[in-house]
């Protein structure tokens, strides 16, 4: 084979695996991961959010057609949140906007990720998967605010 | 060369009937940008909906207009690469069966019982005739690679020395991957689907049906692409008026293409349940490696290109950029083809950022997806496949193409239309805008509660470079139509431009063989999906119940 061609494998070859290694040192330092699995139970299929302790929540997320539950989380300043996901009925998506949170809601199994919240506002969930016909309608709130709410 | 009355004849048909769905799927990827940015707040404009559509869209721009596309072009080029003419039972039979098939699932989505979108995720069910019609345009397509496997045998047979062409490399190539992976999606569609969506079956098993659909889903992007590495590897070079830079870099990287196609289909499924970290690590590596074959692809056109416009007079580094017949109006095909190499860099690169693994979170599912996958499907394969296909149509009824001017400038101006929606879209994405969304109901409706207005600019650009592109492919269909009306003024023959190798390499005996290809790619494959089969068997529960798109109750209690 040509001369340069084989120098151009070999130098893509290296520029792979440049990007492959930036990625696991940025995942490293921002403590990223893909979604955990969780072996399924029925116990998931309970919508609530649970606090752990002053900074620490766990929140059972559970997609239907075309709503999330909760739909309405009011979380502390910098608190991380467990979100443990499944679908009750067809496979719906899970995003928190601005925020690398980023899952699939499968009926049958259940997913999990963890989010930091270090910053006050209010995170949208959106679906963004199509799941029937109200699909643009599925979105739900997680409102992150100081712990003790300045009074009017 | 010549070709008989009946192989012309299926080319046409197989050429022309998805040109003329084109009509329906790019009226309905103009009507997405529209409902998406907002000028339109229902569900359902001019009685097809905004979901129906999409279903159609993908559908028939995606699966029937590549699938009867790669047939067609692999008959083309058996025929005038080996001068044998592929069996002509075997050829209208595939014919007969995607036909058929195109027409089962047409019905299905036309009348609305199948709004399920072409990835057809249970459990949201769609009408049987849905799921079989795309299972018979599957098996049609096998059926004309069944029968080119007999032609390449028995030229094989005749010319036991020779070198198997490229182009007829890269169309068995393209064809055993589609086989292997069509196999999982043929399950997925015959054990899982059917019988639950007739009702013989209460539940279906939704992980394992997604990792089958992904098993073959990637892949199937790859059988999309790989009709225009044929046309880049012995074709594109002749156009400029050079020579292939390198033939054995070629059959490189259309085997490494057959090894590395499959087994990275995970990525797609990154933040999936059911899959662990391992898995999808692995399969995220894979994916690494299969861009492999396109930089190769990448180097050794650019390469060819150059040296094609040093022979018009080029010198120095930058001035064969210049050099190129851009513009030519009896080289038309030469566009179709840049324009969709020069797409691919922007898709290819956006493609390796979605299969960074956890960087995947960023973009999953977001706007910046569709943004991506333009800049492929409809970029290098779609310009390459009208492009062709035109050309084609015009040798064997032994017309000249009419409206050249159109002919000649719908590839740059559809390019400017991709930029622009893929910008858009893209640049949504990274703000949490989501794909496969009716926004145009909430999201981008300013009377409703959940509007966006961050969102307004990204949506704009998309409907602006959406209007470019649908007035680009006016442009070539008032062409074809024309050139279909006009007279015939030549013979009818078969011809393509034919790229000759720049320098005699030596055969590498390893590229002479499918045989050691093959057996790595059943390794490789086993490796990424055994894992990813046990996964899912571990972590699944329930089975789930079929449901409407227009329902929260199952079928079988709404009943």
């Amino acid at each position: 084979m040509d001369k340069l061609e084989i120098k151009i494998i070999g130098f893509t070859a290296l520029v792979l695996s440049a990007f492959l290694i930036s990625l696991m040192i940025a995942m490293g330092k921002k403590n990223m991961d893909v979604p955990a699995c969780i072996p399924y139970n029925t116990a998931f299929s309970k919508p609530h959010l649970k606090q752990i302790d002053s900074t620490t929540y766990e929140a059972f997320m559970v997609a239907k057609m075309w709503s999330f539950e909760p739909s309405e989380m009011y979380i502390p300043v910098g608190s991380d949140v467990d979100f443990y996901l499944t679908s009750n009925d067809v496979v719906h998506g899970f995003h928190i906007n601005s925020k690398a949170l980023n899952m699939m809601a499968v009926p049958g199994a259940i997913n999990k990720q963890t989010v930091h919240f270090d910053k006050p506002g209010v995170y949208k969930i959106v679906c963004h998967e199509y799941c029937g016909t109200g699909h643009q309608n599925m979105q739900a709130e997680i409102i992150v605010n100081y712990k003790t709410k300045p009074k009017n | 060369m010549q070709i008989s009355k009946s192989l012309k004849n299926i080319l046409l048909v197989e050429l022309l009937l998805p040109t003329f769905l084109l009509l329906i799927g790019i009226y309905h990827g103009l009507m997405q940008v529209i409902y998406r940015a907002g000028l339109i707040h229902s569900q359902k404009e001019f009685h097809l909906d905004y979901y129906q559509g999409l279903t159609l869209h993908g559908v028939i721009n995606a699966v029937v207009l590549t699938t009867f596309f790669a047939v067609a072009f692999g008959h083309a080029c058996m025929a005038f690469f080996l001068k044998k003419e592929p069996n002509k039972n075997a050829a209208k039979l595939s014919m007969w069966l995607m036909i058929i098939g195109t027409v089962m699932a047409a019905w299905a989505m036309l009348s609305g019982k199948a709004s399920v979108l072409y990835t057809f995720y249970p459990p949201l069910k769609a009408h049987p005739f849905f799921y079989l019609g795309a299972a018979l345009l599957v098996v049609g397509s096998w059926v004309a690679f069944f029968d080119w496997i007999f032609v390449y045998k028995s030229w094989r047979k005749e010319n036991p020395e020779a070198q198997i062409p490229l182009a007829i490399l890269g169309t068995l190539v393209n064809f055993s991957v589609w086989f292997v992976c069509t196999l999982a999606v043929a399950y997925e569609i015959l054990v899982l689907l059917l019988p639950w969506s007739m009702g013989l079956k209460a539940t279906i098993n939704v992980p394992l049906s997604r990792m089958l659909f992904w098993f073959f889903g990637h892949a199937l992007v790859y059988f999309w692409l790989l009709p225009s590495y044929v046309m880049f590897y012995t074709m594109l070079p002749k156009l400029a008026g050079g020579k292939l830079y390198s033939e054995n870099a070629g059959r490189l990287a259309f085997f490494l293409f057959l090894i590395l196609s499959i087994p990275v289909g995970v990525h797609h499924q990154f933040s999936e349940p059911a899959f662990s970290p391992s898995t999808k690590l692995f399969q995220s590596i894979l994916t690494f490696g299969v861009a492999l074959p396109s930089f190769i692809t990448a180097f050794t056109i650019a390469a060819s290109l150059e040296y094609g416009a040093w022979q018009n007079g080029a010198r120095g580094w930058f001035q064969w950029m210049f050099k190129l017949p851009y513009f030519d109006k009896e080289n038309g095909l030469f566009g179709y083809l840049i324009c969709g190499m020069i797409l691919f860099i922007f898709g290819g690169i956006t493609g390796i950022v979605n299969s960074s693994y956890a960087l995947n979170a960023m973009v999953h599912n977001t706007a910046w997806m569709p943004g991506h996958f333009h800049m492929t499907v409809a970029g290098p394969v779609f310009l390459a496949i009208i492009g062709m296909s035109l050309y084609i149509v015009a040798n064997i009824t032994g017309k000249e193409i009419k409206f050249k001017n159109f002919y000649t400038m719908t590839p740059y101006l559809w390019t400017i239309g991709i930029c622009t929606f893929s910008f858009g879209l893209m640049w949504g994405g990274l703000m949490g805008e989501p794909r496969r969304t009716d926004l145009g109901m909430t999201y981008l409706n300013p009377a409703s509660k959940l509007f966006r207005p961050d969102w307004v600019p990204t949506t704009q650009l998309a409907l602006f470079g959406g209007i470019i592109m649908t007035v680009a492919f006016v442009l070539y269909f008032i062409s074809i139509v024309a050139t279909l009306m006009s007279k015939k003024v030549k013979e009818v023959v078969i011809e393509f431009p034919v790229a000759e190798p720049l320098h005699e390499e030596k055969p590498i005996a390893l590229l002479q063989s499918f045989k050691p290809w093959l057996v790595v790619m059943a390794i490789v494959i086993v490796l990424a999906y055994v894992p990813a089969l046990m996964d899912v068997f571990k972590y699944t529960g329930k089975g789930a119940m079929p449901y409407t798109p227009d329902n929260p109750v199952p079928v079988s209690i709404s009943k």
